[in-house]
C-alpha cells in the first residue's frame, strides 16, 4: 500500500514551495495549474525563479504582485492572441515590479529539461546556430562533438526545486496519469527535486494499474497530492472541460490596464480562500459553456497471466 | 466572382503553396488556418502537426491556440514536446516548416523576439518558441505576414529564425541542415527566392495592388521578377472554407 499524500493545496505549498526556489510550472496550454499558481500567489512566495517554456496568463499573475526574481521562457505569448501585456510592461518599462529573464527556443527550453530528468549537464541541439539569442544569453553555448568534430549549441540542464504537474487523475501515493497533450509533464517531474501534483480525479490504485502505459509519473517521485478538480482553468483537461478561449481573450483587454489586473489578483486569487471557492465563485454560463460530451477511447486487453 | 479580402487572399495563396502528402509543423494562428484550408481542398492528405505535440491532427473547429483540445481528439499521435522537437524534427520528418513573426528581411530571416534593444526593447514580442529549430530544420520554410516597412525591414532588430541569414551558402556553411524559405506570402503579394543570391523577389501581387504598392512597402530595394504574374483570386470553395473557420475573422481581422 503506498503512502496517502493527499493534502490541501494550502499544505502543499506551504511545505514544499519555499522563497528562493526555482519552479517549473508544467503543462503547455494543456492542464495549465492555476489553482497551484494562485495558492503561490495568496501565500506570498518570494524571490522565486519561474521556468515555463510558454509562461501563459499564470506569469502575468505572478509578474503583478512582485513575487519573482527571474523568468525563464521560449514563448511568452497569449496563443492566437498575441502578446503578454503584463510580461510587455516589465521587460519594456521595469514595471510593476522588474525581473530578469533567461530566454531559450522550444527545443532548446524542453531539451534543458530532458537533461536535467536523465540527470546530465547539458544537451545538444541543432537549433540557436545563426539566431542573435546565444549573443544575449551566455548560457547557450557550442561544442564540439568528439566522435565526428561538428559544432553543436547546447543548453544547459534545467533542474526545478519544485514542479507541479496538474493531471487528469493520480491515486493517493501520487502515481499520476495524463493524457491528450502530454508536453513536458513527465521530464518535469523527473528534473525536480519535489513533485506537487494536483488532480481533478483521485483513483485507487487498481484503476492506475488497470492502465499503466497511461502513468506518466510514478508516486516514489511525489511529495504532495491535491484534489483540484477544475484546477486548470482557464486552461483545460482533455476529456474533462474545454479552454476558456473567451477568457483568454478577455485577458488580452483586461490587462491592457494593469489597475485591472490587480483588481483581478484581489478578487479572484487573493479574494478566495481557495479553488473549491473560485469555482463557485465562476458564473453558471461560463461552467456550463466548458462542459463537453465524452469520447471514449476503444478498450484495449492487457489479458491475465497465471 | 465573389469580393475577397486582402487577408482571405494571403491565406488561400499560402495554403497552395502546400502539396498533398506534406507532413507541416504549423505555428499559431494563420499558418494554422491556411493549413487546415489545404487540408480541406486540395491537400486531404498532409499531416498537421504543432508543437503541443499533435501529429496528424484532423480539427473539428479552429484551434485558437496550437494546444487546443479540438486538435487532440481525433489526431493520429500525440507525443510529448521533447520528442515532437528530437525525433520528428531533428530527425528531418518534416517537409514544411509553416510561421509567421513580426520582421523579415530580403534574405527570409525572421525577428519574433523585440523592436529596439533587447535589454531595453520599445516593444517585447512573445520569442522564438519553436520557431528557430522549425526554420532550421524542415525540408522547405514558409513565411506568411502582413506587409509593411517596418515588417519588411533592411535590417531585423532581432534574428530570431535563420533564413538564408546573409545570402548566398552562407545557410549551408553554418550547418542548417533545413533547405531555408521556399515562400513569403503577405497581402500584397508572394515572394520567391533567388536559387543563388538567395534573396527576395516578388513573384506574383494579388489583383488590385501594384508594384509600387509593394516597394512602399518593402524597406529594402525590391526586386521583381520579370515575368510577374497576377495571385490567381480564391475560388468559391476556398473562401467558403475560410469563411467556415475563421467566421468571426478573429485571425484574419487582427493581422490584416
Amino acid at each position: 500500500m503506498a503512502d496517502d499524500k493527499l493534502m490541501t493545496m494550502r499544505e502543499a505549498i506551504a511545505q514544499y514551495v519555499n522563497d528562493g526556489d526555482t519552479i517549473y510550472l508544467a503543462g503547455l496550454s494543456h492542464l495549465v495549474p492555476f489553482a497551484a499558481a494562485h495558492e503561490i500567489i495568496r501565500q506570498r512566495k518570494r524571490d522565486l525563479v519561474f521556468c515555463r517554456p510558454t509562461p501563459d496568463i499564470l506569469l502575468e499573475q505572478m509578474l503583478s504582485v512582485g513575487i519573482l526574481r527571474k523568468v525563464e521562457f521560449c514563448w511568452a505569448g497569449n496563443p492566437g492572441i498575441g502578446n503578454l501585456r503584463v510580461f510587455r510592461r516589465v521587460v519594456e518599462k521595469g514595471l510593476p515590479f522588474p525581473v530578469e529573464i533567461e530566454e531559450y527556443t522550444m527545443f532548446g527550453f524542453t531539451a534543458r529539461l530532458l537533461a536535467g530528468a536523465m540527470n546530465l549537464p547539458f544537451m545538444p541541439v541543432r537549433t540557436n546556430i545563426g539566431s542573435d539569442l546565444p549573443a544575449k544569453n551566455p548560457k547557450i553555448k557550442t561544442i564540439q562533438d568528439p566522435y565526428g568534430g561538428e559544432t553543436l549549441s547546447v543548453v544547459p540542464a534545467l533542474r526545478p526545486d519544485v514542479s507541479i504537474l496538474h493531471v487528469q487523475r493520480a491515486d493517493r501515493g501520487g502515481n499520476a496519469q495524463v493524457w491528450g497533450i502530454t508536453s513536458d509533464h513527465r521530464d518535469a517531474a523527473f528534473a525536480a527535486k519535489r513533485v506537487i501534483i494536483s488532480a481533478e480525479e483521485i483513483v485507487d490504485e487498481a484503476v492506475i494499474r488497470a492502465d499503466p502505459n497511461r502513468t506518466i509519473v510514478p508516486d516514489f517521485l511525489v511529495s504532495a497530492v491535491v484534489h483540484e478538480p477544475f484546477g486548470a482553468h482557464p486552461s483545460y483537461a482533455q476529456g474533462f472541460y474545454d479552454r476558456d478561449n473567451d477568457w483568454y481573450q478577455e485577458w488580452d483587454r483586461l490587462s491592457a490596464d494593469q489597475a485591472a489586473v490587480d483588481a483581478y489578483v484581489a478578487e479572484w486569487i487573493d479574494g478566495v480562500p481557495d479553488r473549491a471557492a473560485y469555482v463557485a465563485k465562476l458564473d453558471e454560463v461560463t461552467k456550463a459553456k466548458l462542459q463537453i460530451e465524452p469520447a471514449w477511447s476503444g478498450q484495449i486487453s492487457y489479458g491475465v497471466y497465471k | 466572382m465573389t469580393d475577397y479580402t486582402r487577408a482571405e487572399m494571403m491565406v488561400v495563396a499560402a495554403a497552395r503553396e502546400l502539396r498533398d502528402r506534406d507532413v507541416v509543423f504549423v505555428g499559431v494562428g494563420i499558418p494554422t488556418l491556411a493549413t487546415i484550408l489545404a487540408k480541406r481542398t486540395h491537400a486531404p492528405n498532409l499531416w498537421l502537426l504543432t508543437e503541443s505535440g499533435i501529429v496528424g491532427a484532423m480539427p473539428t473547429r479552429l484551434p485558437l491556440s496550437i494546444a487546443d483540445p479540438c486538435l487532440v481528439t481525433g489526431t493520429q499521435a500525440i507525443v510529448s514536446t521533447v520528442e515532437l522537437f528530437s525525433l520528428y524534427l531533428q530527425r528531418g520528418w518534416i517537409d514544411v516548416g509553416f510561421l509567421g513573426g513580426a520582421q523579415v528581411d530580403r534574405f527570409g530571416n525572421i525577428n519574433s523576439t523585440v523592436i529596439g534593444p533587447y535589454e531595453k526593447p520599445a516593444v517585447r514580442f512573445p520569442g522564438s518558441g519553436g520557431a528557430c529549430e522549425i526554420a532550421s530544420l524542415s525540408k522547405r520554410t514558409m513565411i506568411i505576414m502582413p506587409q509593411g516597412k517596418r515588417r519588411f525591414v533592411e535590417k531585423l532588430d532581432f534574428l530570431t529564425t535563420p533564413g538564408y541569414l546573409t545570402g548566398g551558402d552562407a545557410r549551408q556553411r553554418a550547418g542548417l541542415l533545413g533547405g531555408g524559405p521556399s515562400v513569403v506570402v503577405t497581402d500584397l503579394g508572394l515572394f520567391r527566392f533567388d536559387p543563388v543570391t538567395k534573396e527576395m523577389y516578388l513573384a506574383t501581387v494579388h489583383r488590385g495592388v501594384t508594384v509600387d504598392q509593394v516597394r512602399e512597402n518593402t524597406g529594402w530595394d525590391l526586386r521583381v521578377a520579370e515575368d510577374l504574374q497576377v495571385t490567381p483570386d480564391p475560388s468559391e470553395e476556398e473562401l467558403r472554407v475560410v469563411r467556415e473557420l475563421d467566421p468571426t475573422a478573429h485571425f484574419l481581422s487582427r493581422e490584416a
